[in-house]
């Protein structure tokens, strides 16, 4: 019961800041087509996009990510490690992001979700920034301790899937934000409360990317989840191939962190022989991704001849795709593809320098991130709010449609903002007429089928809040679906013995040592330049 | 750990697929040398426009014929914000920033780096005859869309260095 509130509470949450930042982002993709609107000024799109960035980016996914495992960790276990702990930390991370958000809407934060400095912030916004984050760890010691609890009970036996990559997930996530919890205690937060007069901003941008590559992971990790422990059993098939699984996440753990140059090729400040470094790891991070494509397709396709497709491609018809669940992972899947290959670009040493802070920058996220993550998240909350709350899905029709417009929305918003990008329209700008400048000019149609795909986004988003806020408000059902897993297709009879993937503490290890090698050097080197700090900047 | 025949032809697929990867970001990278932007070297930002690196903007016309353009950027401009240079010719750009970072872009070019306050950037591009849009392409506050300059690039012959600094 206290695990089903605790569940519910993070769900709202998320499902809040997911509508408000939706609304702001149908106004930034207006301004972007130059109209002009009622209110519409530079102060406040840039405030906005810092809104839309922090709540989208921060807010909506760390709760759903939290909700998810709690629940996934209420299935594993029948319990939820140290329930208390998981309430203390729902109410610090609300209370930190609603003091973030506090000084965003009142303009005195407009930095951007980056927060880049000298662009300097009010300090309540690190400040709650960092409470939402040391709230988040709670989350993670639960996790993982809901994972030994599980190993321990029977010994001889692997954990669910879904619990190994959760588990997974938390430890990455420490790891992970040891960066940016080193950036707002020992540089942001002092520096804006004036106990010190000045940051090194090269410093500042590598503890952020050292954060920054592996937050796309925590995102896309449930939402992988979800593809490999709900998808294939909605679809009506089974997991192709589980052991692989395991894999997967346990590559994920170890990969995600060493790679954070790759986001940073045009900094100046760090020697190219550790950018090249970073490239290669961020190359041999696909590979688990690339493994997932298989798996899902082939659980797909065997879900699609149980329900009686034949031929090379007549199993993709008979799939469900008239089920709001199934319908938004497929979708989602599909975007990443697209997301994935313009990934390797942005990735790619000698590339990056066409597409470094262009549109394609925010047009590739909106893919992973916007589609990937977020499109299953809803999906998943079309699953599993019904199964914890034991209401009925309400407006399902809505639910239905929903996805569509967001796949839509997502093509013309995306592709188009690809293409701009390769014609260097730099993202995160208020107006892209540049004094009416030739080169601006070839723009012009592009961000106007942009502009058209962020309505029909904020139409999809305003869908998906509607279902969730009558489903969540809703009567208690009759019928009471429980989360289950889906079943693999080669499963020993006694399940799965734990293998080396399973010993996800030891690759915690590996991972730490291999943070060690890709970051100690060239820290150690920029320590020891000659280095002049900078004073904050607020002009916004 | 038992792996299904096609999962393993795929993986293999992968796998040369990242090596080839590899292979050609090596050969790019240590064989003809092309790197993104990576230089380090760090100057005052509060005095830079009184340190003889950047104490004037423009471009210069090294005695050896190479050709360098300094450039300062701060809220919400480029200095200078405008500048004439030789088509076809290797031209190294050497940028810092007074204030917030920046970002230098020739519009539709790969000729880009981040400007940071305190750092020294430099990257050096030879591009074709054309007029280019220069954009800050890193926010850097309520003005960043307005941060813009031209690029002039000249036919070699035709060239002079605008607005010149003496060497």
């Amino acid at each position: 019961m206290n695990a089903r509130r605790l569940i519910l509470a993070n769900i709202w949450v998320s499902v809040i800041a997911f509508g408000v930042a939706a609304a702001m982002a149908v106004m930034q993709a207006l301004s972007r087509a130059n109209l002009d609107l009622p209110f519409r000024t530079a102060r406040m799109y840039y405030m906005s996009v810092t809104a839309h960035g922090v709540l989208m980016g921060l807010v909506f996914t760390t709760f759903f990510i939290m909700g998810l495992g709690y629940a996934i960790a209420e299935r594993e276990n029948g319990e939820i490690r140290w329930p208390k702990l998981g309430w203390i930390g729902f109410w610090v991370a609300l209370a930190g992001a609603a003091m973030a958000l506090g000084t965003i809407l009142t303009f005195k934060s407009s930095v951007l979700y980056t927060f880049y400095p000298p662009l300097q912030a009010h300090p309540l916004f690190y400040i709650g920034l960092t409470l939402l984050v040391v709230a988040s760890w709670g989350w993670c010691a639960s996790m993982i301790a809901s994972w030994r609890d599980a190993r321990r009970r029977d010994p001889g036996r692997s954990v669910s899937l879904a619990m190994h990559a959760t588990a997974a997930n938390a430890m990455l996530w420490l790891l992970a934000t040891v960066g940016v919890a080193s950036e707002m205690l020992f540089q942001l937060i002092p520096w804006s409360l004036g106990l010190t007069k000045t940051v090194d901003p090269i410093l500042a941008r590598t503890l952020f990317w050292y954060f920054g590559h592996p937050l796309v992971y925590f995102w896309i990790l449930p939402a992988y989840t979800i593809w490999y422990t709900v998808l294939p059993r909605e679809a009506g098939g089974k997991l192709f191939s589980e052991p692989l699984g395991r894999m997967v996440f346990t590559l994920f753990l170890i990969l995600s962190t060493p790679v954070g140059f790759h986001h940073q090729f045009q900094d100046p400040g760090i020697p190219a022989s550790w950018k090249l470094f970073h490239t290669f790891n961020t190359m041999a991070i696909s590979f688990p991704s690339l493994v997932t494509a298989f798996t899902i397709v082939a659980s797909l396709e065997v879900a699609g001849r149980l329900r009686g497709g034949t031929g090379l491609f007549g199993w993709i018809r008979k799939l469900p795709w008239s089920d709001p669940v199934v319908l938004s992972v497929l979708l989602a899947a599909l975007l990443f593809m697209v997301g994935g290959f313009g990934g390797a670009v942005n990735a790619a040493y000698a590339l990056n320098g066409v597409v470094h802070n262009t549109a394609w920058i925010p047009a590739h996220f909106h893919l992973t991130v916007g589609s990937a993550a977020a499109l299953t998240f809803m999906g998943a909350c079309y699953w599993l709010v019904p199964r914890v709350s034991g209401k009925k899905l309400e407006l399902v029709p809505l639910a239905r449609v929903q996805p569509w417009l967001w796949f839509i929305g997502m093509v013309l918003f995306s592709f188009t903002g690809h293409i701009t990008g390769l014609m260097g329209l730099p993202r995160r700008i208020y107006t892209t007429t540049y004094g009416d400048a030739a080169q601006a000019k070839a723009w012009e149609t592009l961000t106007g089928v942009s502009a058209v795909g962020g309505i029909v986004l904020f139409a999809s988003a305003g869908f998906f809040v509607l279902v969730m806020l009558f489903t969540l408000l809703g009567k208690e059902g009759t019928e009471t679906a429980k989360i289950e897993w889906a079943e693999s297709l080669s499963m020993p009879p006694g399940g799965y013995k734990p293998g080396l993937w399973d010993r996800l503490g030891l690759w915690f290890g590996v991972a730490v040592v291999l943070v060690v090698i890709a970051y100690a050097i060239p820290l150690w080197d920029l320590f020891h330049l000659t280095r002049y700090g900078s004073p904050g900047f607020k002009p916004f | 750990m038992n792996v299904d025949l096609y999962e393993k032809i795929w993986m293999y697929g992968v796998a040369v697929m990242l090596a080839l990867f590899f292979g050609s970001t090596a050969m790019a990278a240590i064989g003809r040398n092309i790197h993104p932007p990576s230089h380090v070297e760090t100057i005052d930002p509060k005095t830079a426009l009184a340190d003889p690196r950047f104490a004037k903007q423009g471009v210069t016309r090294g005695l050896d014929g190479k050709v360098d353009a300094s450039v300062v950027g701060m809220m919400f401009v480029w200095l200078p914000a405008e500048a004439t240079i030789p088509a076809d010719t290797p031209v190294t750009f050497r940028l810092t920033s007074m204030d917030v970072v920046h970002g230098y872009q020739i519009v539709r070019t790969n000729g880009q780096v981040m400007v940071v306050p305190g750092y020294v950037s430099q990257f050096t591009v030879s591009l074709p005859v054309g007029e280019y849009l220069v954009a800050c392409n890193e926010y850097c506050g309520i003005g960043h869309h307005t941060m813009a300059g031209k690029l002039h690039v000249v036919p070699k012959e035709q060239w002079t260095p605008f607005p010149e600094v003496a060497k």
